[in-house]
């Protein structure tokens, strides 16, 4: 594998890693996901997009004020797609994000255009700098740190702070978690609104890289629950990891076979591997009690 | 007195009016056509998504030349050209059912298509089988017209694959001293009939190899590893086949990996915001066109920049003609279809496509077209009729 495979596989595993991490989050504390990240992720590079270029605002109120509205888009589908469902018991939630993402593309499509955009040309994209030979653009560096960064926040919160507490305590028991007067389904609510706002981050740092429409998402939602299946989605850096392991292995294929074969070879990879570890690279069989 | 005859006269002329209006009713439903009925025209094309602007840039040719022939008196003894128009989303089986309700309900007379090649190879079976002239003006795939139906309802005035790609590989060379291509092409049924023809093309020419055939899919974000593939097997030139979005990723993908090396691409990235979505090095790429409104323009050039200014608000000189191959191509077409609607004397599908074989010579806006088909040749354009152009700022401009 050359190096600047190497950085590619890097990049695009920190994107499926960080859009993962959405996953991972919600997951852990309630066992409900969003299932469409993907458009998640859309909003933020739609909504930067929209902000930054089309209306003119600066670049960092429009990268705050995609961020805040992808948080709240998270808490959104918290109240109308999973909670309630989960209270009558049903798993109908599967679908309701779906359903959600799918109403959330077509909005976009309807309000931003079927024209698909680029974003200007910034310094993290036109400049540049060599690591032995390989020329290295700044996001190319930005993209991983931001989606580890994330990963240590995140392990840091969890387990060093009294919120963070709380919420391993829903995840462990959400019932003796209620009578220790934590506030279960708002934390529930955090979670996923942090899975709306990592979707943003990865939208914002895709963006310069990609283009941005209405459907840019969908193939990467999909792919990110991939990754964070493969990793064992209860464990942040097994998903973080996987992520990596996923980017990397999507470069190699292409790479060594051609781009005909990647798509093939890299879910067949991850079918093989769980079916050789059913819980994930890095996850853990539950225990239940009975 | 005078109120006894009205009262008398009343039933009568009641009677006369019925009897009038009925013989009206049955006399206009006995007529086949009424002379003022227009012919409907169809075209099926991306309207909206990343191919949209190709759409509009097809429309503007068409609409144009339309209100050139319906000013000048319409066609088969004063009817006027309608034209309808469906959106196929670049996508071929959203394309057939826009293409079915044009031949089936609006019952149009023959219809134009739009830039992606997948959605026309999917037309052309039915527009055969329906016997209805299906006009090409923008996706070049060979196969299009050569599709070996016959009769064969199937005609372009655009660029075919298996010529531009001798062309791309000629100018590799000529211009960029190329004598090792990498192909890197969109992977669909467009890129694969390029592939055939590049390699057709290679086989016939001894200054260039192709050493590497590349394929990447419209989503791809990186294409990074397929670039360096090439690299790797050492080409010096690259031809790439795409459409707008996917090419800029590559023109994007070639610069992070700082590899300068030259780009010479069929004419799908001017179908779409090729240099927003690119970037900077947009401008690297050269790439084939059949016309161009920048420089001395003929007769026919000047008038057709005259009305799109008119027209289109948002045009005031050849730099805001954007895909303006889509539109020098519908302009031609529109032109040549009428003509042919008017020699065959009806809107009989068999008599469209005989008179387009056999129509003479017609100035058009690309060029004077002496005979403009054959019963053996379907397509308009030829190597001839091509010229290489790249991107200046959002601007398409002529490379000398």
């Amino acid at each position: 594998m050359s190096a600047s495979t190497l950085i590619t596989g890097i990049g695009l595993g920190s994107m499926y890693g960080l859009l993962a991490l959405g996953f991972y989050v919600t997951y852990a504390v309630s066992r409900t996901v969003n299932f469409a990240q993907g458009s998640a992720m859309m909003l933020g590079a739609v909504l930067t997009f929209s902000f930054a270029v089309t209306w003119g605002w600066p670049m960092w109120t429009a990268i705050l004020a995609s961020l805040a509205l992808c948080t709240a888009w998270g808490v959104v589908v918290e109240r109308v797609g999973v909670r309630p469902f989960v209270r009558r018991g049903s798993d109908a939630w599967l679908m309701a994000t779906v359903a959600m993402g799918i109403v959330l593309e077509n909005v976009v499509l309807f309000t931003f255009g079927k024209d698909p955009r680029g974003m200007p040309p910034s310094p993290l994209t036109t400049e540049s700098f060599y690591l032995a030979d390989i020329k290295v653009q700044p996001l190319q560096v930005v993209i991983p740190v931001a989606g580890i960064a994330i990963a240590v926040a995140l392990h840091w919160f969890s387990h060093r702070t009294r919120h963070g507490r709380a919420l391993l305590a829903v995840v462990q028991n959400p019932d003796a978690a209620r009578l220790m007067g934590i506030d279960v389904t708002a934390a529930i609510v955090v979670t996923f609104a942090l899975s709306g706002l990592f979707a943003g981050v990865a939208g914002i740092l895709i963006a310069p890289l990609f283009i941005i429409s209405s459907t840019m998402g969908t193939l990467f939602g999909i792919k990110a629950f991939a990754v964070a299946i493969l990793g064992g989605i209860t464990n942040a850096w097994g998903v973080m990891v996987a992520g990596l392991v996923y980017g990397l292995a999507e470069a190699l294929i292409t790479s060594l076979l051609g781009s005909t074969y990647t798509h093939i070879v890299t879910f067949a990879l991850v079918i093989v591997a769980l079916a050789a570890r059913p819980h994930g690279l890095f996850g853990r069989a539950e225990v239940k009690k009975v | 007195m005078t109120r006894r005859n009205h009262q008398s006269s009343t039933p009568f002329r009641r009677g006369l009016a019925i009897a009038a209006a009925t013989a009206a009713v049955g006399l206009l439903a006995a007529l086949p056509l009424n002379a003022a009925d227009p012919v409907k025209l169809g075209l099926v094309a991306a309207l909206s998504g990343p191919s949209a602007q190709s759409g509009e840039a097809i429309t503007r040719g068409l609409t144009v030349a339309m209100d050139e022939i319906n000013a000048a008196g319409g066609i088969l003894g004063g009817r006027m050209i309608e034209l309808v128009r469906r959106d196929d989303e670049s996508s071929p089986p959203k394309g057939v059912i826009a293409a079915r309700e044009l031949i089936f309900k609006e019952e149009v007379a023959a219809f134009f298509g739009g830039i992606d090649s997948p959605v026309s190879l999917a037309i052309v079976p039915l527009a055969n089988k329906s016997k209805v002239p299906f006009m090409g003006v923008w996706a070049a795939a060979t196969p299009i017209t050569r599709n070996k139906a016959d009769p064969n309802y199937v005609f372009r005035v655009s660029a075919v694959d298996a010529i531009v790609d001798i062309k791309l590989l000629q100018y590799a060379h000529s211009t960029f001293g190329a004598s090792k291509i990498g192909l890197m092409l969109i992977n669909n049924p467009w890129g694969e009939s390029n592939e055939r023809g590049l390699l057709a093309a290679d086989a016939g020419n001894d200054d260039v190899e192709i050493v590497g055939v590349e394929k990447f899919e419209n989503n791809d974000v990186d294409m990074i590893p397929q670039l360096t593939r090439n690299k790797d097997k050492g080409a010096d030139a690259l031809v790439l086949v795409t459409n707008a979005p996917p090419g800029a990723q590559m023109m994007k993908s070639r610069d992070r990996m700082g590899w300068d090396v030259p780009v010479v691409s069929h004419w799908g990235i001017s179908g779409g915001r090729f240099p927003e979505l690119a970037g900077p090095t947009a401008g690297d790429a050269h790439f084939v066109q059949t016309y161009s409104f920048f420089g001395e323009q003929g007769e026919a050039g000047k008038r057709v920049l005259a009305a799109l200014v008119d027209k289109f608000d948002n045009i005031n000189g050849p730099e805001e003609v954007f895909s303006p191959v889509g539109t020098a191509n519908a302009y031609d077409a529109m032109h040549l279809l009428a003509k042919a609607i008017d020699q065959a004397g009806s809107t009989d599908g068999d008599a469209i496509r005989t008179a387009l074989e056999s129509l003479g010579r017609h100035e058009g806006l690309i060029k004077t077209y002496d005979p403009p088909f054959s019963a053996e040749n379907h397509d308009a354009l030829n190597e001839n009729d091509y010229i290489m152009v790249r991107f200046a700022g959002n601007q398409i401009s002529p490379i000398e």
